[in-house]
């Protein structure tokens, strides 16, 4: 255990990114996430910073997806851990939600005034809109730039079915995907 | 301050931490169930009131665990209720990344991650849908959630410029009554 606590980041293709890199970047991110994080995180990290190829960021989401807890917050952990060990953790952390609580503060003030005003309540109806075409339009890019193979699209699919069509509990999503797709894999690796 | 309250904030939200696959969101049912129905902190209207002012605000849904250790305890409560959610799954994923990381030469590591990449793609995919389906007011939001779909697909421009067309579009939709 001792090994793996004092594990330090593989040195190939970490670039060098600080502390305040990991404080501010993902401070951005949760400013930026209005509606979810979750198509910030993408845009940030892999097209604005390059810090991540499509494919390392698909498995540290999708790893992080299978956790409990917020997996905006699992990813932010877990980078900053890969790029400055345990305080880069709490670097990105601390960045990720330091904005959103001091501005949660000032809605949660305001919020009994403003949320019923017919403008405001439209506004953020558009807004939430055009958030969820974000995270769509990440999901084509991501799975445009993986380039996968039969396997990989029917995993997605049969992912995508289950929680975006049936909106089953992600726990049984994951309990039926991820088994039968580890299953498949492995048979595919000892025939083939 | 109330110790003792705090102190069963901090014990049902570390609870609800560890159980919380899919992130708060997805947790809303349970964490209702504690809160209202079997601690009584608060009622249905006021609930929903904090999961509304939650979600208006930016950064990950954990936050309305904060709103309602706010609305329970103040100040403290916020706090304490925040620490209890965020300690135990962040501990967690640091730990699970950490392995992940040692062993990534094994077989099995190798296609656990081969099966994530495409199942974090669907669950991207799915989530813009469920947030599409929350949003949907008629045929302007759908057409606002799929001009933005396309601007991201098919551009590297920054999704702020598509984020703000949609807050106007909005606001001026509202204003000519094209919303119901």
């Amino acid at each position: 255990m001792n090994d793996v606590l004092n594990f330090a980041p593989p040195p190939a293709a970490l670039k060098n990114v600080t502390h305040r890199d990991l404080f501010l970047v993902f401070a951005k991110i949760g400013l930026l996430g209005f509606g979810g994080v979750t198509g910030w995180l993408r845009r940030v990290l892999v097209e604005e910073q390059g810090w991540l190829e499509d494919r390392d960021f698909a498995e540290l989401f999708g790893l992080a997806s299978t956790l409990p807890g917020a997996n905006t917050i699992a990813v932010s952990i877990m980078l900053g851990d890969r790029y400055q060990g345990p305080s880069g953790s709490i670097a990105a952390v601390t960045g990720l939600l330091a904005m959103p609580l001091l501005i949660l503060a000032g809605i949660a003030s305001l919020y009994g005034q403003f949320a019923n005003l017919p403008d405001v309540k439209n506004a953020i109806a558009g807004a939430a809109a055009a958030t969820a075409g974000l995270v769509i339009g990440n999901a084509f890019k991501m799975a445009r730039n993986m380039k996968p193979d039969a396997v990989a699209y029917l995993i997605g699919i049969a992912v995508f079915i289950c929680a975006g069509i049936f909106q089953l509990p992600l726990l049984w999503t994951l309990l039926a995907v991820i088994p039968t797709s580890i299953f498949v894999l492995t048979i595919r690796k000892r025939v083939l | 301050m109330n110790l003792a309250l705090l102190g069963a904030l901090a014990k049902t939200f570390a609870f609800i931490s560890i159980i919380a696959i899919g992130g708060a969101t997805a947790t809303v049912p349970e964490i209702h169930r504690q809160v209202v129905e079997t601690m009584h902190w608060m009622d249905d209207t006021a609930f929903a009131n904090s999961l509304a002012v939650a979600q208006v605000a930016p950064g990950p849904n954990v936050m309305i665990v904060g709103m309602i250790g706010w609305q329970v305890a103040g100040g403290a409560g916020f706090a304490v209720a925040m620490a209890a959610m965020l300690a135990p799954s962040c501990l967690l994923a640091f730990t699970v990344g950490r392995l992940m990381r040692h062993y990534s030469n094994l077989e099995v590591v190798d296609i656990a991650r081969q099966a994530l990449a495409p199942v974090a793609v669907g669950l991207i995919l799915a989530s813009g849908i469920v947030v599409a389906r929350a949003a949907d007011r008629g045929a302007l939001t759908i057409a606002i959630t799929g001009a933005m779909t396309l601007f991201v697909a098919l551009t590297r421009a920054n999704p702020l410029i598509g984020i703000l067309a949609g807050t106007v579009s909005g606001l001026i939709a509202g204003r000519a009554g094209l919303f119901v």
